[in-house]
């Protein structure tokens, strides 16, 4: 009973005190406002980037031509063989008539060449995908080094430089939203700062009187939390109608075909909530740090 | 029954001012005492090592059955509960009117609104001050503010009362009705009351136990009227 009115006391208390040092409200709020504005961006440029890459990565393969001799019962060793390489998520058996029909609707051309050679000259096949396209090269090699196996190739050049700049990418953008919340942690922090100095004989004579440190901390805390709240509503507002908006004028593509966006219904509440939990729980301890300083009289 | 209780107590401040030295000293529950001493001789220090403001650097300080000298920054406020301070410099919040700079305490310990009221209601009325519950404290004299901090230290019925030259911004005769009010303390609900102060008309006129402090050093422990005396020697 003691605890919840101290606890509702602490949420008056702190309601109260954003409205009474207004100004330096405003200053926290303003400053959450437009680092998690900067968040949301980095937030759903690297989702898209990563989502374009799992795309890519899911429609990259390895593919592995059998040699003229290869039996029946030689392919289904080797395909087991190639199942058993940790790495490999998938193996799908093409045979050479398969390929035929696969070239033949391309275009005219092949279709008229083919059917002049009378017989198929392609090769039996199998196509491989992979869990982790950077080891994409070590698989092709161990692949190579089988029996019966004519050539395994995956496109070399192009899919290793991709690869590396969408990996440079997730990479960067994940430090920068790091980054990004580390500076909002350390500008609401400040602005609170501001506010304690101007309490902090409120705070003494607290702690003269006998109140405990985690009462004196609460209202501080809810104050943190609420300027994190308050802050963190308009990036919300710019995300979910901006991001819907931005993805309707392109249509849901970005340059080309080959970079698809996001759908934004639940991927822009996600990031709401992310900005919403951001905001928040920086705001809480940003205050914490905050008020630490004065509790030592 | 012995309430305060400092053994051999020293302290010494970081920048090596040593502010009070082998001081051992007891005080009775319901006792009045008076801590004088000129600028520097330790009484401040002293007084703030009773709420823990100050920590030993050795020896002992038990108030109230609580070691002082080991008493964690967290739980300080147990030991604050227990006694209520008076400074020289009142330290009301400006914000808050007289009723609310009393309830503050009472609020931040969980008690109960209609527990409260009637609590900050008769501390007011010991000091005085009932008809002024709705003022700010800059709307109150300086005799009037400190009687705002006597009940302030006062609401939560502490054993002890500790006071920081209380009348040391106050001119003679408001100086006069502080220290009325302090005796009533003492003498209606049996509060010990400790007291610094450099006012030596007041220590003359009270005709109290003293303790006099000398460069850090108890110079002097005098019983009930006997300081007047020695100070005419």
């Amino acid at each position: 009973m003691k605890a919840i009115r101290i606890l509702g006391r602490s949420i008056r208390d702190s309601f109260k005190s954003v409205f009474r040092n207004f100004s330096l409200s405003i200053a926290s709020i303003a400053c959450t406002t437009i680092t998690l504005i900067l968040v949301s961006v980095a937030l759903i440029v690297s989702y898209n980037i990563n989502n374009v890459t799992k795309k890519l990565e899911s429609e990259l393969s390895i593919i592995v031509y059998l040699n003229k001799e290869t039996t029946i019962e030689d392919v289904d060793a080797l395909e087991l063989q190639i199942k058993n390489i940790p790495n490999v998520n998938s193996v799908t058996y093409k045979s050479k008539d398969e390929w035929k029909l696969e070239m033949q609707s391309y275009s005219d051309t092949l279709d008229t060449t083919l059917e002049y050679l009378g017989s198929n000259p392609l090769l039996d096949s199998f196509v491989v995908t992979v869990n982790d396209v950077n080891d994409f090269k070590i698989t092709a090699d161990t692949i190579r080094g089988y029996d019966h196996v004519e050539s395994a190739d995956y496109g070399a050049g192009m899919v290793d430089q991709l690869v590396t700049i969408f990996d440079l990418v997730e990479k960067a953008t994940f430090i920068l939203v790091i980054a990004l919340i580390l500076v909002t942690a350390f500008l609401i922090s400040n602005t609170i700062k501001l506010t304690i100095f101007s309490r902090r004989n409120e705070i003494e004579i607290m702690r003269l009187v006998g109140t405990s440190n985690t009462t004196i901390k609460l209202p501080f805390l809810f104050e943190g939390f609420v300027l994190g709240i308050l802050g963190s509503i308009i990036p919300i507002i710019i995300t979910i109608y901006g991001y819907i908006i931005v993805y309707d004028r392109l249509d849901g593509y970005l340059f080309s075909q080959m970079i698809e966006l996001v759908e934004p219904l639940n991927f822009v509440f996600y990031v709401a909530l992310i900005l919403l939990v951001i905001g928040s729980v920086v705001g809480m301890f940003a205050s914490f740090r905050a008020v630490k300083k004065y509790l030592k009289i | 029954m012995k309430f305060i209780e400092v053994k051999n107590c020293y302290k010494v401040y970081k920048n090596g001012v040593t502010a009070v030295a082998d001081l051992s000293v007891n005080i009775d529950k319901g006792e009045f005492v008076f801590v004088i001493g000129a600028s520097g001789s330790g009484k401040s220090t002293l007084i703030k090592m009773l709420y823990r403001e100050e920590k030993p650097t050795n020896g002992e300080v038990i108030v109230g059955g609580i070691n002082v000298a080991k008493l964690r920054n967290g739980k300080v406020y147990k030991l604050r509960r227990k006694l209520g301070i008076v400074f020289q410099d009142f330290k009301l919040l400006p914000k808050l009117t007289v009723y609310e700079n009393v309830a503050f305490a009472l609020e931040t310990m969980g008690l109960k609104e209609s527990e409260i009221r009637p609590k900050v209601l008769t501390a007011l009325e010991h000091v005085g001050l009932k008809d002024k519950v709705r003022s700010f404290p800059n709307q109150l004299s300086g005799g009037e503010q400190q009687r705002v901090c006597i009940a302030r230290a006062i609401v939560n019925e502490p054993k002890l009362l500790i006071c920081d030259e209380p009348t040391g911004n106050l001119d003679p005769d408001t100086s006069k009705d502080i220290m009325k009010v302090l005796e009533k303390i003492n003498k209606e609900l049996g509060t010990t009351v400790i007291m610094a102060t450099h006012d030596k008309e007041i220590v003359n006129r009270m005709k109290k136990r003293v303790l006099l402090l000398e460069n850090g050093v108890l110079a002097g422990d005098y019983l009930k009227g006997s300081y007047k005396a020695h100070e005419s020697n």
